[in-house]
């Protein structure tokens, strides 16, 4: 079933909220990755808000839904969505990257904080999320796993032995989100090493594989509920996102992959989020 | 050599900019030379190369261990080839390349990895590389270079370009003092004196050659005198200068950005044990992972700072007979 007209606002709504929440976290830590975490922010609220079965109260519950950030840089969004869920404390937010903070520049895995996996670097999440899966499977539980991943990480090998890996053990339940901003470290993607057609890329690697407008929530919602409905394949969701989504000055940008905002870039980006 | 600068006075630079100018110059003089990266060029200063001869330079993307293996079909052609990326990921998630493409049929690939250790700091556990001297120095025919500053970093780049076989060579990111000055001439597998002393002898590398300068001193306060050892290569390690310094101080400690295992500490220990055994202190890190925290912060805490050397020093020569 498609989103109601109210739910597809609350969830912009909660998507517009993480990335003030990755403003702030970034411009407090000086220091950190804005850009990637901005553009994931649509599909983040959908699978955090409607999709993921992981919660403040089954948090220690073993047969919960999985999640693991591939894109481990991105984690100032992940740990936005975890206190929009109430699992993480929102005063801890501004803890990100200082000593002795759980919020680490990269996720740590932290089972009271439900962050399921140590991940930042880039090509072994989407293995981890696999052998999730793998356990689900073996013990009949109806976990889903999701991963999330990037057209930068897409470079790894490690990512298509895991592609390989999860067609041939018809993993169903597991699903990853690529965030397909046509970006990496050094520029342009398509230009530093292009990784090309990745639905057709996972397509022809076995997965049930689909393009997706990463800043449409009610597309991400259909999506993810079309990935629930496969029973034999693992899905790929290629969400076609803008670095840096919702900030004028950094949509679109290399530079803004790992740089924080000053502090007049700080307020001019939250003014433009509405704040 | 000209006397060591005082390392809270001195000047600071990145190790990881030495190596990007000198890269430029290298590609000047030799045109055989290429460099590789896996995207991070701006970060690594392959950048420096890269802007002035793109047709010498390839970015594999995020694509480690591609790139070693592409360094090692470019060497056999007779290539030097520089391949960068943080330690991490070089000496870490590429390790069995470098091993069997490169170290196997002794290439003339220079690995220089920046973002090594500690320094790196915020970024966390994910990205402080600890292991990597371990790594690197386990393999038959690699050479290991850690400068201790900018200065050094520079002459190593030209030094692992002049020498056969595959070399390993350890950056920084972070902006660190230069201590050593512009007379100092690095050879590879030979250490330097910085600052004489027979109370106790302070073996350091990368980083920590600084922090054992600042130890060195307050020691001095205490009326022990330290000599204080930069150790630029880590393998082959300076044996003479090593059993010199046992003979005549009594006691060595060493202190690296690196796991207390594995690295700069036991190569000296190897070598002391078998040719002049004396009470050592090995400074590093004791058996854990990092964490995100400015670098200062994280020196301290894992007590890489002088005042956690010189507090190990005492402790050192309370055991020394
Ligand atoms: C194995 C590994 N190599 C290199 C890095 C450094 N690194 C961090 S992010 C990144 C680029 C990733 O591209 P992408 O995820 O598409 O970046 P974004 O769209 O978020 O800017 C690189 C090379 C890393 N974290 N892990």
């Amino acid at each position: 079933m498609a989103l109601t007209p109210e739910r597809k606002l609350a969830l912009e709504e909660i998507a517009r909220r993480i990335r003030v929440d990755v403003i702030e976290m970034v411009h407090a830590a000086a220091c950190g990755h804005p850009g990637g975490p901005l553009g994931m922010a649509d599909f983040m609220a959908v699978l955090w808000m409607e999709h993921l079965n992981i919660s403040k109260e089954n948090l220690h519950d073993p047969q919960r839904d999985r999640f693991v950030l591939g894109n481990g840089h991105t984690c100032a969004g992940l740990y936005s969505a975890l206190a929009h869920k109430g699992i993480v404390p929102r005063e801890m937010l501004h803890t990100f990257r200082k000593l002795g903070s759980p919020l680490q520049g990269h996720p740590h895995r932290n089972a009271d904080l439900g962050i399921d996996m140590s991940t930042g670097s880039l090509g072994t999440g989407l293995s981890t999320a696999q052998g999730m899966a793998l356990a689900a499977k073996a013990n009949g539980w109806p976990t889903r796993v999701y991963a999330t991943s990037s057209d930068g990480e897409s470079e790894e090998g490690q990512i298509w032995e895991a592609a390989t890996s999860a067609a041939h053990f018809g993993l169903s339940n597991l699903t990853v989100l690529v965030d397909f901003n046509n970006i990496q470290i050094d520029g342009e993607m398509r230009k530093v090493m292009n990784v090309r057609d990745l639905r057709q890329k996972y397509e022809a690697f076995g997965w049930h594989a689909v393009d997706v407008d990463g800043h449409d929530v009610t597309a991400i919602d259909a999506a993810l509920c079309a990935a629930k409905a496969e029973t034999e394949r693992p899905s790929a969701l290629i969400c076609h996102t803008t670095i840096g989504k919702g900030v004028s000055f950094m949509e679109g940008k290399a530079a803004w992959h790992g740089t924080a905002p000053n502090d007049e870039q700080a307020r001019e980006a939250l003014a433009e989020l509405g704040v | 050599m000209s006397p060591v600068l005082n390392p809270t006075a001195a000047k600071r630079a990145a190790t990881r900019d030495a190596y990007g100018e000198a890269l430029a110059e290298l590609g000047k003089q030799n045109p055989d030379v290429v460099v590789l990266d896996a995207d991070l060029s701006g970060s690594t200063r392959t950048k420096v190369f890269a802007d002035a001869f793109p047709e010498r330079f390839f970015n594999l993307g995020v694509a480690e261990s591609n790139m070693m293996g592409t360094a090692a079909g470019l060497a056999s052609m007779g290539k030097v080839v520089f391949a960068s990326s943080f330690a991490m990921f070089a000496a870490g998630k590429a390790w069995e390349p470098v091993r069997q493409s490169i170290c196997v049929p002794h290439l003339d690939v220079k690995i220089c990895a920046t973002h090594a250790g500690l320094t790196v700091g915020e970024d966390g556990k994910s990205h402080q590389m600890l292991e990597d001297l371990a790594l690197m120095r386990v393999l038959p025919g690699m050479t290991v270079l850690v400068p201790a500053d900018a200065v050094e970093a520079r002459q190593a780049v030209f030094a692992a370009a002049a020498c056969r076989g595959p070399v390993y060579v350890r950056l920084s990111r972070a902006k660190t003092p230069i201590v050593l000055g512009d007379d100092y001439r690095f050879r590879i597998g030979k250490g330097t004196v910085l600052r004489p002393g027979n109370d106790v002898a302070l073996v350091a590398c990368g980083v920590e050659v600084g922090a054992a300068l600042e130890a060195a001193d307050l020691l001095a306060s205490e009326g022990v005198e330290a000599r204080v050892i930069n150790m630029g290569t880590i393998k082959p390690i300076d044996g003479e200068l090593l059993v010199a310094a046992a003979r005549e101080c009594g006691a060595v400690l060493t202190a690296e950005e690196h796991q207390a295992v594995g690295g700069l500490g036991s190569a000296v220990a190897e070598h002391l044990a078998q040719h002049c055994p004396v009470p050592l202190e090995l400074v590093g890190v004791q058996d854990t992972f990092g964490e995100s925290g400015d670098a200062d912060e994280l020196l301290a805490k894992y007590g890489l700072d002088a005042a956690s050397i010189a507090e190990r020093a005492r402790r050192l020569l309370r055991r020394k007979n």
